[in-house]
Parts: structure tokens; C-alpha cells; sequence
């Protein structure tokens, strides 16, 4: 299948997979079974081990993302994030990452709203090395103008890449800063470019000083190593650096939309045009309702080839050549979900909203077919035994749930929690989500020649 | 939307632009791990290499068939494609509904892919699914029904995905840069086709691609996961027994892949220019192979201690991404290159560039950059195996680049051989900046276009 898959959520798919999974059936009830400790100074410890390849994933989680930048300093946690591989007071600027390469290593590190990661990828005796490293950088960065602000340019550069070169991405910046116009969530991550080219040394030392503390990461290490062995090389790097006192995450309360937005862009740049209505829903971490897992049994009925929008919209009425829906339900705050859909040639724009919108009504006055209900479950708890396939995603999936108010409980009953879901929780979540007319914002792409004629 | 949230993850490394699928095919990706490799030979002769591995109740294969888009007829490029992607739409008894369905209800992941010189399939299931997804494959491979609503709406969706690629900046500058490269090649075409070749397949050219392209004679498989050697031998014959023995011949066309050098420009109101350059490079089985992977690691193949990362990135903030990188083809192969700067440095990314190639073939690497080449080569080896679908896809192309089943355990051994007078004698034969074609897609300031850029784009 061509279009379906690549065109919904590249970076989304792979964020909200991860919290997808579930072990075969509920008796197990466990996912990744892993082993987990607190240092004297704070550092949470999470280790799964698989014994597979002679292979560690070593990853350090900060509770601390885009969302938590002040005002005026955006980009600000992204920008800090490069500027972590620019040395410390014991290494040269770039030089861990030499030390990783030349120990065969691989190494990333990613900014979100919630969360700042840091990993490496290495042979399981290399990992006292990334260890010792990793901790160095909590507390000995060094920067200077000198190395800072190229690295401003570089992530000019990456803005440009991301959105300013792509109609669908200054689309959805903007659909973003509308469905948040208080809460920091809509903000880009990367940052507005008129605050990003003011950012100085000075703030992002600022900002690692108020967040980067052992209290407020979380260690994770999965792969060919046993629990015991990771907390005597914890207690011997991280835990030599006291915990310090870090801000609470308080974040602005996003207020009720008094009245539905639209965002519409065209441009002689865009190919194909599309559309997406973004809805405010609860997170896992805040789900006042109780509603997140049915959420995700949800979006799963309604996504995917064989999914409701795509049996519709796609095979049935021939008016798209792809739909579908999405839940984001990993947020430390609000959480979203959003159905997309992209028009066969000839068909505009607005006649597959309109079916779009239809369908969603329908959903929510008939509820979803019963039959779908336990197929769906099926389906997210079978891909637990994928996500044990190989060791780095259980430290992302832990990464991600720990940095947003989650606890290792929550992943490992996760599966039990899907089963839990009745039709009517589905039915009940789709009518809570779906109602909240004046909470959603519609995107709408179109080419250029579209819009004129 | 894939726009809404493509910023979710601003990662600093995803220093890719876009996977420059014209001219880069798979750079084969080469696991290494202590599991036994078996040589499994069915009682009717066919013939898969397996590692077995029961530590979660999962199997994955990898399947993979010589010849791919570049066996396109003239003027339906994107046969192949189209072809993989309607092999699962409908097979046998099952129409494309019933079979997604069964597919999606018993967690089964079948997907088939097409490069300019390998068709692919793979597949990826439960235990308790073994016996009904080798059917499902079998039905796939051997009586797909190409019905005409899925043709029309297979269609229409890669339709859609070609007019979102003419548009996409990056995807016009190596679509080009094919073009002016390959020339009349079947390289220089696009292996997903454009809107209008698209138009032109039909459901006869695709069950011609699938009677010439998907037969035994032409077949490697690669199966990973929690399954036996004798589970496997039979499997093996219920599933390809049907297929035919042989298919049609198929002569990919000698390449002469431009090396004259040259610029072109193509105008688009993007603040990003985005520079895709390329030269004549090596094949797979060129004895120079290693060395030249080697090279590239250390030019521009993926590490912050590249050169072009350094100087292009590192010394003075041009670029977030930039690199080289091997583009190697059954025949011939490409060196290519890509940076994305503000249109008004990126002549300056462009004649660093140029001068790190052209330094780089003067001078080869220092000791000390051969020597970090090599512990990462060596060193990161093991990494790319802790999946079966990675160890699946190793075993696989082993099989299909010949690289002998004791491959794993000889792998480390060619990177540690190479001398650093051999890497200056290979940097001097492969590198030279004057052979790089470079197209650049914006509104570059200070770069003079010194040729036309290809008809069509």
C-alpha cells in the first residue's frame, strides 16, 4: 500500500506506535518486564534486558521540553539540545561523539514538547564509557559564542528544512498555534525564527541550569545487561552529581475555544492538497474522564487500511486517495486527535470535507460497528510481542512515558487497560472528542491553481 | 496530516533531507551477529538462509527478486511499483477488501517493494500465523487478481504521491540530477513513476512484470525468527513451488553515468536552496568496494567527524544537513552528495564541498581518520542485527550480492585490511570534483548555471 501509510504521520506514527503495544493476552499483563531503581540524588533508573545481540540502547530522558521554554525563548530547549554535543569542562567540542563513533557507536538526540533525549547504540562493554560521558554533559557543559553561534545558523537552517521550505509545514505550525493559542503547545518545538535568531549562550545556559539535574532525568538501558550492573555503573557516574532544586512544570491551562478555526494555505508548492481537523482530547497523563484507552482503540478502528476512514472515504465513496485518524494521547498536558484525508484527482476539496465531516457524524450518532471492537484490541495488544523485537523500543517507550507523568505501571498494564475497553468507552470518548465543534481547527492545503479556479 | 507534525521530534542528527531515492538504492546494511547461519534447501530444491531465533514468538522473511523499475517499459515507468503495491490488493478467491482485512485481523505484515534492480517482499508475523501468511505470500506472489477498482485506486494514490514530489524541492533536484546523470538510462528514470506514466500502466503490463521478474531462478530468501530448519523446507515449496521455474531474460543496459561535470539551476521560491550533486562511482563487486565505503565514511558518510559535517556544518553553521554517500548498482553506481543552505550561502557550501572532493582526492584520509573509519565500521557492525527483520534483510543480501554465507564472520576482516596507501590509491581513482553534475533547486545567489537543467523538471 503506497500512500496510505506514508502519507498520514511520519514522526506521529512512530511517537504515538510506541505507547501501542500490549503483550498476547492479559494474564501475562507484562510488556517489557523491566527492573527499575532511584539513585540517592534522584535519577530514575529503568533497565530492560535483552539478551539478543551483545548490543545496549543507553538513554538519558530530561523532564523537560519546547513547553517549558520561557516566554520570548523559544527554541530555546531544541537549540540547548545541540549545543550538548559542544564539550565540557573534561572534553572538546565534538569529542564524546568521536569517542562514540570510534567505539562503534551510534548516537541521536531529539527535543519535544515534553521531553529532551539523549542515546547512544553500542557494544554492551562500551557502556561505563557513554555512562561516564552522558553524566559529564549533565553537569560540565562549557559553551562559548565561538561554538554557539554557528550552531544558531545550523538550527536556522533546520527550521528552513522543516517548515519554511514546505508549505505543509508552515501549514501546520499554524494549525498547531491555533488549536493552542494560550497553552505552550503551540509553539513550535524548533521555535519562531525571529526568537531563534536572538537566542544567546547566556540562554542556554540559563536554561540547562534551571533543568538539567539528575532529579529531573530518567536513565534508561536496554539490552545485553542485567539490572545490577547498570545501577553499580549509575551510582558510580550520575550519582556523583548532587540533585538540585528544579522548577515545577506548571504550565498555562489552555482555555475553552469560544468558535472553530480554519487555517487555509496554497501555494505553487504544494502537490497535492489535503486537509485535517485537529481536536482537543485527554492525554494519558490527564484524563479526567477516564477516556485515553478508548481513545486509542478509537483511532485504531478508524485508521489504517482496512480502517473505517479508508473503507468510506477511500474505497467506497472514491472521493480520497487517503484517510485516516490519529490519536496523540503522550502528552504530559493536553493530548489531540485528528482525522486527515487527501482528495482524488477532480474531487475539491470541499466536497470531501463535507463527506468527512458526515462520517465523523455518524460515528459519533451510531458509534463504531461492533465487530471492529475486539479486532482493534486484538491488534494493539499483538503488537506488543513487535515491540519486544528489538531493545531500543522499549527505552523509547519508557523514555517517553516517564517524562510525561507516567509511571512504568502504566506501560506494563497497558494491554489490560485496552482490553478493559468496552464499546460504549469507544463510543462515549468518540462523541466527547468529536462534539467539541468549537475546539477544533481545520487545515486545509491546496495548490495554487486549485484556490483560483 | 504528515505536515501537523512533522516538528513533534526536532532531532538534532536526522541530517537526511530526504531519501534520494533516484539514484541512492539500498546501500546494503551489513548486521553481524554470533547466530548460526543455515543453509535451508527444500525437497523440491528451493533454497532460503535462516537464522533461527525463538526468543519472542515472531518470524520475519525477506524476499527479494533481481530486476525492478529498471525493466519499465518506455513511457510506463512505475510498473514495477504499482505492481508491488497491488500485489496485496486482492489475490486468488480473496478480493483487496477481504485480504487487507485478514491481513490487519491476524497482525500480518506483508508489504512488496520496488528498486531499480530488486523487487522485494517482506513479511513479518506471529508465530500462531506462520502456515496462513506463507499462504497469503503465496496467493500474493502467485494470483494477484489486479481487479480493476484497486488498479484505479492504487493508481490514483501514487498519482497523488507523484504530484507531491514535483513539487517537493529535494525530490526535483534528484530527480534531475538522475536525468542528467543516467541520461536515457533506465537509471535516469523515476522508478515510482510521474503522474502521467502512472496514467499509462495497465493491469497487463503488471501480470507481465510478475510472469517475467517473479520466478525461481531469480528468487533469494531470508527468514529470521522462531521457526525451524525442517518447519521451514516444506513451507518453502508450498509457497514458490508454483512459481515458475524460470522467467525472462533480463539485460540491464551498460550506464556511462555522466562525468563531464556541470551545473544547473531550477528556480523555486524557496528561502532553502537544496544542492544534490553526483559522480560516477563503483559497484557492489568492485574489489575497491571496501576501501571506498570507508572513504565516504570518512568524507561525508554519516558521522559529525566527516569532513563535509565539519567544514560545511560544524566550522560555519551552513548547513543541518549534508553528506556523501555510496550509491552502488548492479551496473555501475554513483558517488552523490547533498547540502540544504539559505540561498544565499549555499554557492559557499557548494565550493567547500568541491574542495573537501577535490582535497580528498589529492590528499586520501589521514591515519588517524582510516583508523576511526574502521573501529566505527567495525565496531557499529553488530548493531544493525538486533531485529530479526534486520537479520532477515542481512541474510538476504548476502544471497543476492553473493557475499558467501560465512559473510558475517568475514565482514570486519575486509575492513580491517585496508592499508591507508591503498585508501589514498582508491580516493585518487573515485573522487574527482571535476565529474560532479550538481543541480540546485531554489533561488541560489552567486552560482552560475553551466548547464540546462533535464527536460521535465
Amino acid at each position: 500500500m503506497p500512500l496510505s501509510r506514508a502519507f498520514g504521520l511520519p514522526l506521529l506514527a512512530v511517537v504515538g506506535l510506541l505507547l501501542s503495544f500490549g503483550p498476547p493476552n492479559a494474564a501475562q499483563a507484562q510488556v517489557f518486564n523491566p527492573e527499575s531503581g532511584v539513585l540517592d540524588n534522584g535519577l530514575q533508573v529503568v533497565v530492560v534486558t535483552n539478551r539478543r545481540a551483545p548490543v545496549v540502547t543507553h538513554m538519558l530522558w530530561y523532564k523537560v521540553g519546547s513547553a517549558d521554554e520561557p516566554l520570548g525563548k523559544s527554541g530555546i530547549a531544541h537549540y540547548l539540545e545541540h549545543l550538548m554535543f559542544k564539550g565540557t569542562e573534561n572534553l572538546g567540542e565534538g569529542e564524546f561523539s568521536e569517542i562514540i563513533a570510534r567505539n562503534g557507536g551510534r548516537e541521536n538526540a531529539f527535543t519535544s514538547f515534553d521531553y529532551t533525549g539523549y542515546f547512544q547504540i553500542v557494544a554492551s562493554d562500551r557502556l561505563a564509557l557513554m555512562m561516564e560521558h552522558e553524566a559529564d554533559r549533565m553537569a560540565n557543559l562549557v559553551l562559548t559564542d565561538e561554538v554557539t553561534l554557528p550552531e544558531r545558523d545550523v538550527i536556522l537552517e533546520e527550521r528552513s528544512t522543516r517548515i519554511d521550505n514546505q508549505p505543509g509545514g508552515q501549514l501546520g505550525e499554524m494549525s498547531r498555534a491555533s488549536l493552542f493559542v494560550h497553552h505552550p503547545y503551540g509553539r513550535p518545538i524548533i521555535g519562531w525564527r525571529s526568537e531563534m535568531e536572538q537566542l544567546s549562550t547566556q540562554d542556554a545556559l540559563d536554561f540547562y541550569e534551571t533543568w538539567y539535574a539528575p532529579n529531573n532525568a530518567v536513565l534508561i538501558v536496554a539490552g545485553d545487561v542485567s539490572f545490577d550492573e547498570v545501577m553499580e555503573l549509575a551510582e558510580k557516574t550520575y550519582g556523583k552529581i548532587p540533585a538540585r532544586d528544579v522548577p515545577e512544570r506548571n504550565r498555562v491551562v489552555e482555555p475553552p475555544h469560544w468558535a472553530p478555526q480554519r487555517v487555509s494555505l496554497s501555494s505553487d508548492q504544494v502537490g497535492q492538497p489535503s486537509f485535517s481537523i485537529s481536536y482537543h482530547a485527554p492525554s494519558y497523563n490527564l484524563d479526567p474522564e477516564g477516556q485515553a484507552y478508548a481513545l486509542e482503540v478509537l483511532s485504531e478502528i478508524l485508521t489504517g487500511n482496512t480502517g473505517l476512514f479508508y473503507d468510506e472515504l477511500v474505497r467506497d465513496q472514491k472521493l480520497a486517495v487517503a484517510a485516516g485518524a490519529y490519536y496523540s494521547g503522550d502528552s504530559l498536558d493536553l493530548g489531540t486527535f485528528g482525522v486527515y484525508a487527501s482528495p482524488v484527482a477532480g474531487v475539491d476539496i470541499e466536497t470531501l470535507e463535507e463527506a468527512t465531516r458526515a462520517l465523523i457524524d455518524r460515528v459519533v450518532a451510531e458509534g463504531i460497528p461492533a465487530e471492529e471492537l475486539e479486532k482493534a484490541k486484538r491488534r494493539l495488544t499483538d503488537s506488543a510481542v513487535f515491540a519486544r523485537d528489538d531493545a531500543s523500543t522499549a527505552a523509547r517507550v519508557f523514555g517517553q512515558a516517564l517524562t510525561s507523568g507516567l509511571t512504568i505501571e502504566d506501560v506494563e498494564d497497558w494491554p489490560n487497560r485496552i482490553e478493559a475497553v468496552s464499546l460504549e468507552d469507544v463510543n462515549a470518548a468518540a462523541r466527547a472528542v468529536f462534539s467539541d465543534s468549537t475546539g477544533s481547527v481545520t487545515a486545509v492545503l491546496l495548490r495554487a491553481d486549485d484556490e483560483r479556479s | 496530516m504528515q505536515t501537523l507534525f512533522a516538528l513533534l521530534v526536532a532531532g538534532r542528527r536526522s541530517f537526511r533531507l530526504a531519501i534520494p531515492t533516484v539514484l541512492l538504492a539500498v546501500v546494503l546494511a551489513l548486521p553481524a551477529t554470533a547466530a548460526e547461519v543455515k543453509r535451508v534447501v527444500s525437497p523440491g530444491g528451493i533454497e532460503a538462509w535462516l537464522v533461527e531465533d525463538n526468543s519472542n514468538p515472531l518470524i520475519s522473511v525477506e524476499i527479494g527478486f533481481r530486476g525492478g523499475a529498471v525493466l519499465d517499459p518506455d513511457g510506463r515507468e512505475g510498473t514495477a511499483s504499482m505492481t508491488a503495491a497491488l500485489l496485496d490488493e486482492g489475490a486468488g478467491e480473496l478480493d483487496s477488501v477481504t485480504f487487507q482485512e485478514e491481513l490487519n485481523d491476524r497482525s500480518i505484515s506483508l508489504r512488496f517493494s520496488a528498486g531499480y534492480d530488486r523487487f522485494g517482499a517482506s513479511l513479518r508475523f506471529l508465530t500462531r500465523e506462520r502456515d496462513r501468511a506463507f499462504e497469503l505470500l503465496r496467493l500474493a506472489l502467485t494470483d494477484a487478481r489486479f481487479d480493476e477498482e484497486a488498479v484505479e485506486r492504487i493508481r490514483g494514490q501514487m498519482q497523488a504521491s507523484a504530484r507531491r514530489r514535483a513539487q517537493d524541492p529535494s525530490s526535483i533536484a534528484w530527480t534531475a540530477l538522475g536525468r542528467l546523470v543516467q541520461g536515457e538510462h533506465p537509471y535516469g528514470r523515476s522508478a515510482r513513476g510521474t503522474e502521467s506514466t502512472l496514467a499509462a500502466v495497465t493491469a497487463d503490463d503488471m501480470r507481465a512484470f510478475v510472469k517475467d521478474s517473479i520466478a525461481r531462478d531469480r528468487m533469494f530468501i531470508g527468514v529470521a525468527g522462531d521457526i525451524t530448519a525442517e518447519e521451514l523446507g516444506p513451507l518453502l515449496d508450498e509457497t514458490f513451488g508454483d512459481l515458475p521455474a524460470t522467467g525472462s531474460a533480463t539485460v540491464i543496459p551498460e550506464t556511462s553515468p555522466r562525468s563531464e561535470g556541470g551545473l544547473a539551476i531550477i528556480e523555486r521560491p524557496v528561502p532553502q536552496s537544496i544542492a544534490v550533486m553526483a559522480q560516477p562511482g563503483i559497484t557492489r563487486d568492485d574489489p575497491d568496494y571496501y576501501t571506498a565505503f570507508a572513504l565516504n565514511y570518512v568524507l561525508g558518510g554519516g558521522s559529525f567527524a566527516s569532513r563535509l559535517m565539519q567544514e560545511v556544518r560544524e566550522e560555519r553553521g551552513l548547513a543541518y544537513s549534508v553528506y556523501s554517500a555510496l550509491s552502488p548498482r548492479d551496473e555501475g553506481g554513483l558517488i552523490v552528495a547533498s547540502v540544504g543552505t539559505r540561498n544565499d550561502g549555499v554557492a559557499e557550501s557548494i565550493d567547500i564541498m568541491r574542495d573537501e572532493w577535490r582535497r580528498f582526492a589529492e590528499e586520501g584520509p589521514t591515519a588517524e581518520e582510516l583508523a576511526d573509519a574502521k573501529t566505527f565500521l567495525t565496531g557499529s557492525f553488530p548493531l544493525r542485527l538486533d531485529s530479526l527483520r534486520g537479520i532477515a534483510g542481512m541474510l538476504l543480501g548476502m544471497q543476492m550480492e553473493d557475499l558467501g554465507i560465512d559473510y558475517i564472520d568475514r565482514r570486519n576482516d575486509y575492513i580491517e585490511a585496508i592499508t591507508l596507501e591503498e585508501a589514498k590509491r582508491v580516493a585518487k581513482r573515485l573522487f574527482d570534483d571535476g565529474q560532479l553534475s550538481i543541480v540546485v533547486v531554489g533561488q541560489p545567489e552567486g552560482l552560475t548555471a553551466t548547464l540546462d537543467a533535464p527536460s521535465g523538471s
